[in-house]
């Protein structure tokens, strides 16, 4: 991670494992090249995407969050890219009172054929994350000094004043 | 609120085939109303109406739903009901709803910001839209106007949409058109990073008391509350603001197209948190692409229980 400080950011994709995971396969097979800022998560299918768990990403420290499922009409199980679709759409316009600019979260459609276009999408997004930079985090990270003291109490372990 | 010797007529009637009926009494001190459990005819003489009388009783019904149960309600109360029936949580045959109508329900912190310390309160009382308020031997009056919640002031549904017996007289405000909560328009003045920092804030003093869970009337799943289990894991026991941010996520998630806007969560909440900022924000997304309104007809299925192959307000994705 050390080598891309500032250079990468963290986005997490959730993609279903039917058509948007083959899209990023096909993508991925055909050697198109892609921002590599991306973590793919595969789930069964976008209707088992709880908006809890973009909300959890953020949470986490996630500079933004990209949902992509099969194409309504083309869902393996039929319909549960419909179900998907109300719930994030409900979720973006929810963002802005949060304070997270509904930007930073993406839903699309790409089938397992469609390699171009997951190109297209990854570097499309990818691009825009850059542009808004990383997001503003929750927890503020610790300062060198709370570590150094968080050390000390390890290294000292039982005996240490904080354990007393 | 008016008409409460109507109201303790109707409960006398109806109490022979219930088991309980849920109402307001007198709580603790002058400025506080608590819920009654109302068993026998004795019983009804406790019974108080006014801009006291704030809690949802709705909140009750879930965990009584093998009972005969009648219940009061204010507008905005009845709101939850008609919710309740919708989710086929509470059976209507077991219950017998009064409707009120409603003026308005007293915010204690707007009180007391207005006249100050709250905590010795020797009387209070109401004469039309005046509230007389004693603390400290020094009287006060305020106009009920001044010191209404928030949701008072945006009020859409003044009179219960769902009754068995309606006491008083329905006021008409069909003229005045919808009206949008004040709050969330003026949150809006802020940028988007204001509002983060707003909320980060605010989550850094919340204290996890669950209190807003608890007053809320659609959150059914008491015990098995998915903030308290291990598995899924979704929160720690951690008090930080992430942690207690991500509380009120699930809370919001869990009550899209189910939140009537009652506002106790906000009530209850010990810290003053906004909380209800959030949930009109997304009844608001739930508005402008379903045109629904939770708690308003018990016959319409909530938008994320069902879907349209082609949705009318939700644009393609064009890339």
């Amino acid at each position: 991670m050390p080598v891309f400080d500032g250079k990468e950011l963290r986005i997490v994709g959730f993609l279903c494992n039917w058509c948007s995971y083959g899209g990023a396969d096909t993508a991925g097979v055909a050697r198109f090249q892609q921002a590599t800022d991306l973590r793919i998560i595969r789930v069964p299918c976008s209707g088992r995407i709880d908006p809890l768990f973009i909300l959890k990403s953020f949470q986490g420290g996630a500079d933004g969050v990209l949902v992509s499922g099969c194409h309504p009409r083309d869902c393996h199980y039929a319909e549960g890219n419909y179900y998907a679709r109300r719930r994030l759409e409900l979720l973006k316009r929810f963002l802005p009172v949060t304070g997270i600019d509904p930007d930073r979260f993406e839903y699309t459609w790409v089938s397992a054929s469609e390699g171009p276009r997951w190109q297209h999408v990854v570097q499309t997004f990818t691009d825009r994350i850059h542009t808004l930079g990383p997001a503003p985090l929750l927890a503020d990270p610790l300062t060198d000094e709370e570590m150094a003291g968080l050390q000390r109490q390890a290294e000292a372990g039982p005996g240490c004043a904080c354990q007393q | 609120m008016k008409g409460l010797e109507e109201l303790k007529k109707e409960i006398v009637e109806a109490l022979p085939n219930l088991d309980l009926v849920i109402g307001w009494e007198q709580g603790y001190d002058a400025l506080h109303a608590t819920p009654a459990f109302i068993k026998t005819v004795e019983d009804v003489d406790r019974l108080i109406l006014g801009p006291l009388c704030v809690h949802n009783l709705a909140t009750y019904l879930p965990s009584l739903a093998d009972k005969k149960v009648g219940i009061v309600v204010k507008g905005c109360d009845s709101r939850a009901v008609i919710e309740l029936l919708q989710e086929k949580l509470i059976n209507k045959d077991n219950i017998t709803i009064f409707g009120l109508t409603c003026e308005g329900v007293v915010s204690k912190n707007k009180l007391r910001r207005k006249i100050g310390d709250l905590g010795q309160v020797e009387s209070f009382t109401v004469d039309g839209d005046t509230l007389t308020v004693t603390t400290g031997g020094k009287e006060n009056t305020v106009k009920l106007a001044e010191v209404r919640l928030d949701k008072c002031e945006a009020c859409n549904y003044p009179n219960a949409l769902v009754f068995d017996h309606f006491i008083g007289t329905p006021v008409d405000r069909a003229d005045e058109g919808r009206k949008e909560a004040l709050t969330l328009a003026e949150f809006e003045k802020l940028s988007l990073p204001e509002r983060f920092a707003f909320w980060k804030q605010e989550m850094s003093r919340c204290i996890r008391c669950y209190a807003c869970r608890n007053a809320c009337s659609m959150c059914v799943c008491r015990d098995h509350c998915v903030a308290m289990t291990r598995n899924p894991h979704w929160l720690s026991q951690e008090n930080n603001v992430g942690e207690n941010w991500m509380f009120q996520m699930i809370h919001v998630m869990h009550l899209t197209g189910r939140c009537v806007e009652c506002g106790e969560c906000e009530r209850a909440c010990p810290m003053e948190i906004p909380l209800m900022l959030l949930r009109h924000q997304m009844n608001r997304g739930i508005k402008d692409v379903f045109d629904y309104e939770a708690g308003i007809d018990s016959q319409t299925k909530p938008p994320l229980l069902t879907f349209k192959v082609e949705e009318d307000n939700i644009p393609e994705r064009d890339w």
